[in-house]
C-alpha cells in the first residue's frame, strides 16, 4: 500500500520523532507581575472581550475576537501609547482548526514595551483593515493577502504585493508545496511562449547535480575536453582523450538483470 | 480659464488644447541604477512634479519565509544572509537571537563580545555603502570611491574572520563558530584608528558642500507622525526626532554595558539622516574600541553548553561518544525548540530587524515572519514622494537606505 501523505500540510516534517516525545512549552507568566502590562490589559478589557492573556518572553500576549481588532488597537494606540505597529501577518492553522491566526505586534516607544494581539478567523472570513490607525498596514495587509489569501475589508488598495498580479494560489499556505504547484512550474513558459509550448520546452530541471554531457557552455569536460560553447558533434574526438562516457555508465533504472547481461 | 488667442495658438471654439489632466506616467525601474535593486516605482508626473507614486516590489522575492518552514533552524541561518546582503551578520544575529530567546539560552561572554564586534563592523560597512551609493546618486562621484575603499578594509576584516565578504553566516545559534584569529584585533584597532580621519574627510567634502546641501536639505520630509504610523525604525525614525534605538531601549548582547550615544535629528529631511549616518559610524568606532578591551577579559568558551539544542565542541565530538550521538541527532533531525512564539527585535543598520517565530515543538519553524525595516521604508515612499520633483526622487530613495533582499525576502 502507498504511504499516506497528508494533503492539508505539505511542509517539511520531522524525519523521526520519538514516540514518547512531548514538546515543552515556553513558560507563560501571569500578567500581574508587570504593572505596565496590567494597566494595558485593564484598559483593553474595558473595551473588548479578552479571551486569554499572558506574558511570553517579555511580551504581553492578548487573544481577542477578530471583529474587535480595530477597537482594541485604537485603545492601545490612544490610551496606552502604543504608537507603532511593528508587524502584522497570519499563521495558517487550516489543517488543525480550519482557522488562520492573525497577529499584531505593537510597540510602545516611551516605555519600550511590546504587546502582541492574536486573533483567529475562519477560512473565508474577512478581517477589518487597520489602515486608519497604522499606515504600515497598507503594505503589511497587502502582503498578508498575497501570502494567505485573507481578504481585508476597507483596505485602500488590496492587491498582490510580492507575487505577480496574475499569480494563482497563495504561497505561504501549508497546502502550497515548497517547489510550487503545477501553475507555478509552468508560469514562465505559459506567459512567454504560451501553453502549447509546454511540450517543446519541457519541465524545469530541478536536479542541481544533473550533468548534460552535450552542454558545452557550463561543462568543459563532458566525455572529452571541449572548447566553450562548441558544437559537441563537430569537436574532433580523436584529439581529446575520452574521460568517461555514458557508454560504460550502467543505467540502474533499467534493472539489474540487463547490467548482468552486458557483463556476460 | 479663458484661452488667450495669439498667432501661435489661434482660438478654436470647439477645441480645448489644455487638457485638465496632463499627467505622464513613468516607470522608475525595476532596472534603474538609483533604485538600489529591483524597485519599480510607478510615478505619475505633472511636469516634473510627482503627483502619485506607487512602489511596486517583489522582483527579488525568493520566498525566504516559506523556506524557513521547510528547513531546520541551523539550516535556515545561512539563508538569512540573503536578506540584507549589505550587512548579513545583522540578519544572522537577529535570527540566532530569536531562537536563543525561544529556547532560553545564555551565550558565553566571549561569543557576545565577538558578536557585538561583528555587528558594529557590519554597521560601519553598511553605512559606508549607504554613503557611497547615496552620494553617487546625488552626483558626488569621488565620495563613492573613498567610501568604498574604507568599506573594502572593513570587508577584509570580515573575510579574515569568517572567510566571506558578503554572505558571512558568522553567527551561530548559541554563539559564534570561531574565535578571533591571531592579529585580528590589531588589524581592527588599526582600522578604527584610521576610520575617524576618513569620516572627517567625507564630512569635509559633503557636510557644508553647497550642492550637497541644496540637494538634501528639506528633501524627503518624513514627519514624526508619518514615521510612527508607517513603522519606520532606525535612522528613518531618529531622523524625524524620535529617539528610539533598540540597542539602548531593549538592550541585547553587551549594549547595556557599553558607553555610546544615540544621535537624533529633528530636521526630518535627507540631510538630517545623512548626518545621523555619519554620527552612528563614529559611535560604532567608539563601541568597537571598548570591545577590544573587553575581549581579553573573557575565557575561551565560544559556544553555549546546552546538549539538547547545541552541538558540543569538535574536540568533545571526536572523543566522547555521547557528544557524537547528540551531534548526529542535531544535524540529521535538528533541534526542537519548545512550543511558543518569540519576537526578538534588534537594531540592524537599516532599522528594527526581528524574526517572529512560532514554534510547535518541531525541528521546523511553524511560521517565521521576518520583520524587515526596509519593507516599510519602501512603503512610506508612496506617501512622501507626491509633491516632490523627479530629480529629488533619487535622493529620497537613497536616503531611505532600502535593500531589496530585505524588502522582497
Amino acid at each position: 500500500m502507498r504511504k499516506y501523505t497528508p494533503k492539508d500540510n505539505v511542509q517539511g516534517k520531522a524525519k523521526y520523532t520519538d514516540r514518547f516525545w512531548v514538546a515543552p512549552q515556553v513558560p507563560r507568566l501571569s500578567v500581574d507581575e508587570d504593572t505596565h502590562f496590567t494597566n494595558v490589559l485593564q484598559k483593553v478589557k474595558e473595551v473588548v472581550e479578552v479571551l486569554d492573556s499572558y506574558v511570553e518572553i517579555g511580551q504581553l500576549v492578548i487573544h481577542i475576537r477578530p471583529e474587535d481588532n480595530i477597537k482594541a488597537l485604537k485603545t492601545l494606540k490612544e490610551d496606552c501609547g502604543y504608537a507603532m505597529c511593528s508587524e502584522l501577518s497570519a499563521i495558517d492553522y487550516l489543517a488543525q482548526d480550519g482557522e488562520f491566526e492573525i497577529f499584531y505586534q505593537m510597540l510602545n516607544l516611551n516605555e519600550a514595551k511590546r504587546v502582541r494581539f492574536l486573533t483567529r478567523i475562519k477560512k473565508g472570513q474577512a478581517i477589518e483593515s487597520i489602515v486608519p490607525l497604522y499606515a504600515m498596514a497598507k503594505f503589511a495587509e497587502r502582503e498578508m493577502y498575497d501570502m494567505f489569501g485573507i481578504v481585508v475589508n476597507n483596505h485602500p488598495y488590496l492587491k498582490r504585493i510580492l507575487m505577480p498580479d496574475d499569480w494563482e494560489g497563495h504561497p505561504l499556505l501549508k497546502t502550497y508545496p515548497l517547489e510550487g504547484d503545477e501553475f507555478a512550474s509552468w508560469y514562465e513558459v505559459d506567459k512567454i511562449f504560451g501553453k502549447e509550448y509546454r511540450d517543446i520546452i519541457g519541465p524545469e530541471l530541478r536536479d542541481p547535480a544533473r550533468i548534460d554531457r552535450y552542454d558545452t557552455q557550463r561543462f568543459s569536460r563532458v566525455g572529452h575536453e571541449v572548447p566553450f560553447n562548441a558544437n559537441p558533434d563537430l569537436v574532433d574526438k580523436t584529439q581529446t582523450p575520452i574521460e568517461y562516457s555514458s557508454d560504460f555508465l550502467s543505467n540502474y533504472n533499467k534493472g539489474p538483470h540487463e547490467v548482468m547481461d552486458k557483463r556476460k | 480659464m479663458q484661452q488667450q488667442p495669439n498667432k501661435l495658438r489661434p482660438f478654436f471654439e470647439n477645441l480645448n488644447f489644455e487638457r485638465d489632466d496632463n499627467t505622464m506616467v513613468i516607470n522608475f525601474g525595476p532596472q534603474h541604477p538609483s533604485a538600489h535593486g529591483q524597485l519599480r516605482l510607478v510615478l505619475e508626473l505633472d511636469g516634473e512634479q510627482v503627483v502619485k507614486a506607487y512602489p511596486d516590489i517583489g522582483y527579488l522575492h525568493r520566498g525566504i519565509e516559506k523556506m524557513a518552514e521547510n528547513m531546520i533552524y541551523n539550516e535556515f541561518l545561512p539563508t538569512t544572509d540573503r536578506m540584507d546582503y549589505i550587512a548579513s551578520t545583522s540578519n544572522n544575529y537577529a535570527f540566532a537571537l530569536s531562537v536563543e530567546r525561544l529556547i532560553g539560552l545564555e551565550v558565553p561572554r566571549r561569543a557576545q563580545v565577538i558578536r557585538t564586534m561583528l555587528l558594529e563592523l557590519n554597521r560601519i560597512i553598511s553605512h559606508l555603502f549607504f554613503l557611497a551609493t547615496h552620494a553617487l546618486d546625488v552626483g558626488a562621484m569621488s565620495i563613492f570611491l573613498y567610501a568604498f575603499r574604507e568599506r573594502e578594509f572593513a570587508m577584509d576584516l570580515m573575510e579574515d574572520y569568517c572567510g566571506a565578504r558578503l554572505t558571512h553566516s558568522a553567527v551561530r545559534i548559541g554563539g559564534v563558530p570561531l574565535d578571533i584569529p591571531d592579529g585580528w584585533l590589531n588589524q581592527l584597532s588599526d582600522f578604527i584608528q584610521r576610520l575617524p580621519e576618513q569620516i572627517k574627510l567625507y564630512e569635509d567634502l559633503l557636510t557644508e558642500n553647497r550642492i550637497w546641501k541644496m540637494r538634501l536639505e528639506d528633501i524627503g520630509i518624513v514627519t514624526p507622525e508619518q514615521a510612527l504610523e508607517w513603522g519606520c525604525t532606525g535612522v528613518m525614525l531618529r531622523g524625524s526626532g524620535i529617539a528610539y534605538d533598540v540597542r539602548k531601549e531593549e538592550p541585547y548582547e553587551l549594549y547595556d554595558e557599553l558607553d555610546f550615544d544615540i544621535p537624533i535629528s529633528d530636521r526630518c529631511d535627507s540631510y538630517g539622516r545623512y548626518r545621523l549616518y555619519m554620527e552612528e559610524m563614529k559611535q560604532s568606532v567608539k563601541i568597537l574600541r571598548q570591545l577590544i578591551d573587553m575581549y581579553s577579559k573573557t575565557d575561551s568558551q565560544i559556544m553555549a553548553h546546552s546538549p539538547r539544542y547545541i552541538s558540543a565542541p569538535k574536540e568533545e565530538i571526536m572523543t566522547q561518544n555521547y557528544a557524537l550521538m547528540q551531534h548526529f541527532v542535531l544535524v540529521t533531525q535538528g533541534m526542537r525548540p519548545p512550543k511558543g512564539t518569540v519576537y526578538a527585535p534588534t537594531e540592524s543598520p537599516k532599522g528594527e530587524l526581528g524574526f517572529w517565530i512560532r514554534s510547535e515543538g518541531e525541528p521546523y519553524a511553524y511560521r517565521l515572519k521576518a520583520r524587515a525595516p526596509s519593507f516599510f521604508h519602501t512603503g512610506i515612499l508612496q506617501d512622501i514622494l507626491p509633491g516632490t520633483y523627479i530629480a529629488d526622487v533619487v535622493t529620497i530613495i537613497g536616503s531611505t537606505n532600502i535593500v531589496f533582499g530585505e524588502v522582497d525576502r
